[in-house]
């Protein structure tokens, strides 16, 4: 079997659905850790966002997270498209559909997880737009650089700030970010433990255990970055 | 005229004589020769696929959308083989005899004394196959007691034994459909033999999708289509099983024998009322822990919780202490009839015996508290314990009691009947398995060779494959071995047509009827003839009206059958006539055949022979034999005895006692 | 237990044949006892289509005893009807109550083309064990039983996987009408025994190409499967299939 004709298969396009899955996993793990640097601002009202805006510049200027960066896109390119692809085949495959649906025998988000995703998708788009466009496209044609602040004589994107900015006083964009968390949440709940199913973990023992972590994983992650936008909505932080 | 072509020399080498001197087929010859082979059950999928590996050309036919479909499938209980690996005495004689006297002394030594013999082989084939059978810790094969012995060797797979055996040669069976060597003809049916110059040289098969009429030829025929139970309407087969193509067979010139040996088992779940379409069978395995029991009292209306030990008539355990609630079907189906004859039946039909797990629940409970060394344990522990131990052991079973009858046999006991369930009688077949026709063989239950009048539990699955497997590919050869000369037969040579256009002329026919009454009707009147007259106990009287009765509804069948649909589409209900049919002329002969045996053997009871104690009363001196019927024509068969010679068993009067 | 009578309405999917277009029909029947089983009421359908003129519904079924795999109607929104772990043909009216209407549909998936109103084409099943769903052993090769002890958990597991009947509930129960339940199942049954290991790369390679080629969909571990089997085979086989893929696709 070549490899080709591994990841043709529906088998294979499965394992890229699911290698990516368990990867933007990891991703999330290190997002969510990074950004909850800001609520060191909660404790110490003289952080500003400093230990952020920190933790940020690491990840931008060092070349380990950069060269990461690109497998990241890569990914999210291959989940994105290898799931619309796989939807769009998977529909094909019943031309007459039931007149009665087979609702109680899976979760609604199982079956749901294109249009979680698609939900993710356009979510991402304006994360994208709100962040990491002012952060990495700064200063290019129409994009305004982000403000700017030194610690210890180091210039620092202010990360922060950009985040107060976004949110204080933005009811429609926090109640869209919270949305978003919503439906990571549910695409989460299916997908973490799918993820390992399709990568072939059988284990009573180890799925077992995989089951639990991935529904503490979807419920905390999600709510962690729920809270992000709703601590600077709510002046929690400042 | 029968010859039944049993090697000469010692019962226990011939077989091996047999194998030695028999001719052989080289392998560029095999290529070149075609075996067709109609049913894919055990026998069916065994043989196709042997044949397939030998490197014959094999065509297989099945009447269902997949040969994994075919009615072994519903085997639940297990197989036996003489392996002897519960050191308790067995041994391929034991096997034999036992199965010779199951069979009440009707059955051909030299065939059975093979099939003991290959029983080893069975289990070491399938294992090597894939099938899961039962295992012990150790990781060794598992076996249980059945019906009729006092050794362990049944060989099973929970209460699936049959579905795992026949999935195993279903396997086997594509896997030569993947090679090339057999091509699979799914949802056909076969319609006629087409025989050219005495031999039998290919089949008309009708598309039972299209409808359309297919003519296959083939240097050999083998039928391997299972029984004819079907013909009592309620019976544990399968709603498509039937008698179609032994009976066109049969009216080609190949014999039927022992048409009225027919085994009623005793483990079903009763009737419930007029709508039944079919039996379910629990697996003659619940008796080895189960105690069947009436009440003691007539006309009892208490519940069976309710009744006090005492007051329960264990009338197995009583009539037959020796093997108790183990006696065999036929022995145990009589001894229920005969207890609900005496209107002591239960349940609101009074047609049923309890089958009861109480006292079982109970050992297994207070042997699990002992292996858990529990002391001061309260009843409803030990109950609760032992109710785990049952579940493990036939949990699928229970499920099945609970899902048609809608009670918990875990907190009630079962109400059982005897229910048809499988055919001794078939196409008479000689050592090799060949039927009095050339070139047509007949494999599995659908020959009559190796069970006599009752078969034994566990042995139907033996037989199946071992026919399958082990007997045809040798037997087989020895006549292809002649027919290397002759070249395949155009499916165009006069004889094809000819067939193909009185089966077409048959079709047209019932379809033009457009009477009133539906196929189903007539089958369920037949079957109550059948059942009523040609059941579990028949008479002279009964067999009598019964023929008279059957050559009636034959009549008014032709005349006034309604069969919806067109010819040439799928159109079960002429799939259906057809099969009917034939099972209006097959029940005649029954009857005709039970009138003639004045004797009781196995599961043929006549009432006129009985002992005292109501014991079947064989007639060695008069009915030794193989009764083979010839089809003469309308209504008209003549019989042909092939005498039953025992060299090394003495007959004897059966006691389970 | 007690048994009623009900009157049902039944709406059922009526199709000549695979070329032509079907249509949803009612039909009312009476007297339905509630000790019946599914088909059999269809049975008194079917003689009261044939009484009135018309044509019965044709449906495959055969043991009756849920075993041999061919019954295959989608009931009320769900393959073998209400209950769990049960085939149509184990499925009893006690289950429906009077009046009730039961929208009766035949297994929906392309891989499954409809032969007349519920009956498919379920060979493509056939083809995908033809792939490789076997031991290649001929007949007579075999040692004795004994000589290969196998593990007792590890032949339980094989068998819960070899209780598959076929009937294809899986394929009509999935949103992607995928075989992969069914699949999984024969791969994991043959897998899990040491008889099965020296073919073990080559029959997932193959029986995955075949299950492509016969136009299945692929699996998304939505559960459907498992929930609607009458045999309960696991959606952990799934898992095992894969593993044997990933496995498999290192192999030279």
């Amino acid at each position: 079997m070549t490899w080709k004709q591994v990841f043709t298969s529906s088998v294979g396009k499965k394992l890229v659905m699911g290698f990516t899955g368990i990867f933007l996993v990891l991703f999330l793990i290190v997002h969510v850790g990074l950004n909850a640097c800001i609520w060191a601002a909660a404790y110490d009202p003289a952080d500003q966002g400093q230990m952020f805006n920190k933790a940020a510049h690491f990840m931008g200027s060092n070349v380990l997270p950069r060269i990461l960066e690109i497998g990241l896109f890569a990914g999210f390119f291959l989940h994105i498209f290898q799931g619309y692809l796989l939807t769009l085949e998977n529909r094909k495959k019943r031309s007459t559909g039931y007149a009665v649906a087979y609702a109680d025998g899976s979760k609604w988000y199982s079956r749901s997880m294109a249009i979680l995703g698609t939900l993710l998708l356009m979510f991402l788009v304006m994360h994208i737009y709100h962040f990491w466009t002012p952060s990495r496209l700064g200063g290019i044609g129409t994009v305004q650089p982000l403000e700017e602040v030194f610690y210890n004589g180091v210039k620092h994107h202010n990360l922060y700030a950009e985040m107060r900015d976004v949110f204080v006083g933005n009811t429609l964009i926090v109640a869209l970010y919270v949305l978003a968390c919503g439906s990571l949440a549910y695409h989460l709940l299916h997908g973490f433990q799918s993820a390992f199913k399709t990568i072939g973990i059988h284990n009573k023992k180890i799925s077992g255990l995989i089951n639990s972590v991935g529904v503490g994983f979807s419920i905390i992650v999600p709510l962690l970055f729920a809270l992000m936008p709703l601590s600077f909505y709510f002046g929690w932080i400042k | 005229m029968l010859n039944s072509k049993i090697p000469a020399g010692n019962l226990e080498k011939k077989w091996e004589e047999y194998k030695g001197h028999c001719k052989l087929v080289n392998p560029a010859n095999k290529r070149k020769l075609e075996v067709i082979v109609v049913g894919t059950g055990l026998a069916g999928a065994s043989a196709a696929a042997s044949l397939g590996e030998l490197g014959y050309k094999v065509k297989a036919f099945c009447f269902q959308d997949s040969p994994r479909r075919a009615h072994s499938i519903a085997a639940q209980g297990g197989i036996n083989a003489a392996k002897n690996y519960q050191n308790d005495g067995d041994s391929v004689f034991r096997l034999f005899y036992d199965t010779i006297k199951g069979g009440d002394y009707r059955a051909r030594e030299a065939n059975v004394h093979r099939l003991a013999e290959v029983s080893v082989n069975i289990i070491d084939q399938c294992v090597a196959q894939g099938v899961p059978f039962a295992r012990e810790y150790g990781g060794l094969l598992s076996n249980r007691s059945f019906g009729g012995t006092q050794v362990q060797r049944t060989f099973y797979a929970a209460g699936q034994t049959g579905q795992q055996l026949l999935i195993g040669a279903y396997q086997a069976l594509e896997r030569q459909v993947a090679l090339g060597n057999v091509k699979m003809y799914s949802r056909h049916e076969m319609l006629e033999v087409v025989k050219i110059d005495g031999k039998a040289r290919g089949i008309i098969a009708r598309d039972l999708v299209s409808g359309n009429l297919e003519k296959h030829f083939g240097h050999a025929v083998l039928l391997c289509t299972g029984g004819y139970g079907n013909v009592f309407y309620l019976s544990t087969n399968a709603m498509g099983s039937n008698v179609t193509a032994a009976w066109k067979a049969h009216r080609q010139g190949a014999l039927f024998s022992n048409p009225c040996f027919t085994q009623i088992h005793p483990t079903c779940i009763p009737v419930s009322g007029d709508h039944q379409s079919k039996l379910t069978l629990m697996s003659e395995s619940l008796r080895n822990d189960g105690r069947i029991w009436v009440p003691k009292k007539l006309n009892e209306t208490r519940k069976a919780v309710d009744i006090p030990e005492e007051e329960r008539d264990y009338y197995l355990e009583r009539r037959y202490p020796a093997f108790g609630n183990l006696v065999p079907r036929d022995v145990a189906s009589r001894a229920a009839k005969e207890r609900c004859d005496a209107g002591y039946g239960v349940g609101t039909s009074k047609q049923a015996v309890y089958l009861d797990y109480a006292a079982a629940i109970l050992r297994y409970g207070k042997i699990e508290a002992g292996k858990q060394g529990l002391e001061n344990v309260s009843q409803e522990q030990i109950i609760a314990m032992g109710k785990e131990v049952v579940k493990e052991k036939y949990g699928n079973l229970f499920d099945m009691y609970a899902k048609i009858t809608g009670e918990d046999p875990y907190e009630v006991p079962m109400r059982i009947y005897p229910a048809v369930h499988y055919t001794m009688g078939g196409l008479w077949v000689d050592y090799e398995l060949q039927t009095t026709v050339p070139g047509l063989y007949a494999l599995g239950e659908a020959n009559f060779s190796e069970h006599g009048a009752n078969r034994l539990g566990a042995s139907a699955l033996m037989q199946g494959l071992a026919d399958g497997y082990f007997v045809i590919p040798y037997t087989i050869g020895n006549y292809l071995a002649d027919e290397i000369y002759s070249k395949g037969v155009d499916t165009n040579h006069p004889a094809f047509e000819e067939a193909e256009k009185a089966v077409r002329e048959r079709i047209e026919k019932l379809m033009s009827i457009k009477g009133t009454q539906t196929v189903e009707s007539f089958h369920k009147r037949l079957g109550k003839i059948i059942w009523d007259k040609c059941g579990m106990a028949r008479n002279a009287e009964g067999l009598k009206q019964a023929i008279a009765e059957v050559q009636a509804l034959k009549k008014e069948f032709w005349s006034d059958v309604r069969i919806p649909g067109e010819i040439n589409e799928m159109n079960p209900e002429l799939d259906k006539a057809n099969r009917v049919a034939d099972f209006i002329e097959l029940g005649e002969l029954m009857c005709i055949d039970a009138l003639n045996r004045n004797e009781s053997c196995g599961g043929h009871f006549r009432e006129e022979y009985q002992t005292e104690d109501g014991e079947a009363l064989r007639d060695d001196e008069n009915f030794m034999y193989v009764a083979s019927w010839e089809f003469k024509g309308e209504h008209n068969w003549e019989l042909h005895k092939e005498e039953l010679k025992y060299e090394v068993i003495k007959p004897s009067q059966r006691n389970y006692k | 237990m007690e048994h009623y009578n009900m009157n049902l309405n039944l709406k059922v999917w009526r199709q000549q044949n695979k070329n032509t277009k079907g249509t949803f029909k009612m039909y009312r029947v009476e007297n339905i006892s509630s000790e019946m089983s599914f088909l059999e009421m269809f049975d008194v359908l079917n003689e009261q289509l044939i009484k009135d003129g018309e044509n019965p519904v044709a449906f495959d079924h055969d043991c009756r005893e849920g075993i041999c795999g061919s019954c295959s109607m989608y009931i009320n929104g769900k393959p073998h009807g209400p209950w769990q772990a049960n085939t149509t043909c184990q499925l009893h009216m006690r289950a429906f109550k009077d009046g009730d209407t039961i929208v009766v549909e035949p297994w929906r998936a392309d891989a499954f083309p409809v032969i007349k109103d519920l009956m498919v084409d379920r060979s493509a099943f056939d083809r995908i064990i033809q792939a490789g769903g076997y031991i290649s052993v001929n007949t007579g090769n075999a040692v004795d039983g004994n000589t290969l002890p196998i593990e007792k958990q590890k032949a339980d597991d094989a068998f819960a996987a070899a209780m598959c009947i076929g009937c294809g509930a899986c394929v009509a129960a999935c949103k992607n009408s995928s075989a992969m339940l069914f699949l999984s199942a024969k791969v994991s049954h043959l897998a899990l025994l040491p008889q099965g290991a020296p073919e073990r790369t080559t029959r997932v390679q193959n029986m995955v190409a075949q299950m492509d080629k016969e136009g299945f969909g692929s699996c998304t571990n939505t559960g459907a499967c498992e929930a609607t089997c009458p045999k309960e085979i696991s959606i952990t086989n799934i898992a095992r299939l894969n593993s044997e893929y990933i496995a498999a696709s290192f192999a030279d």
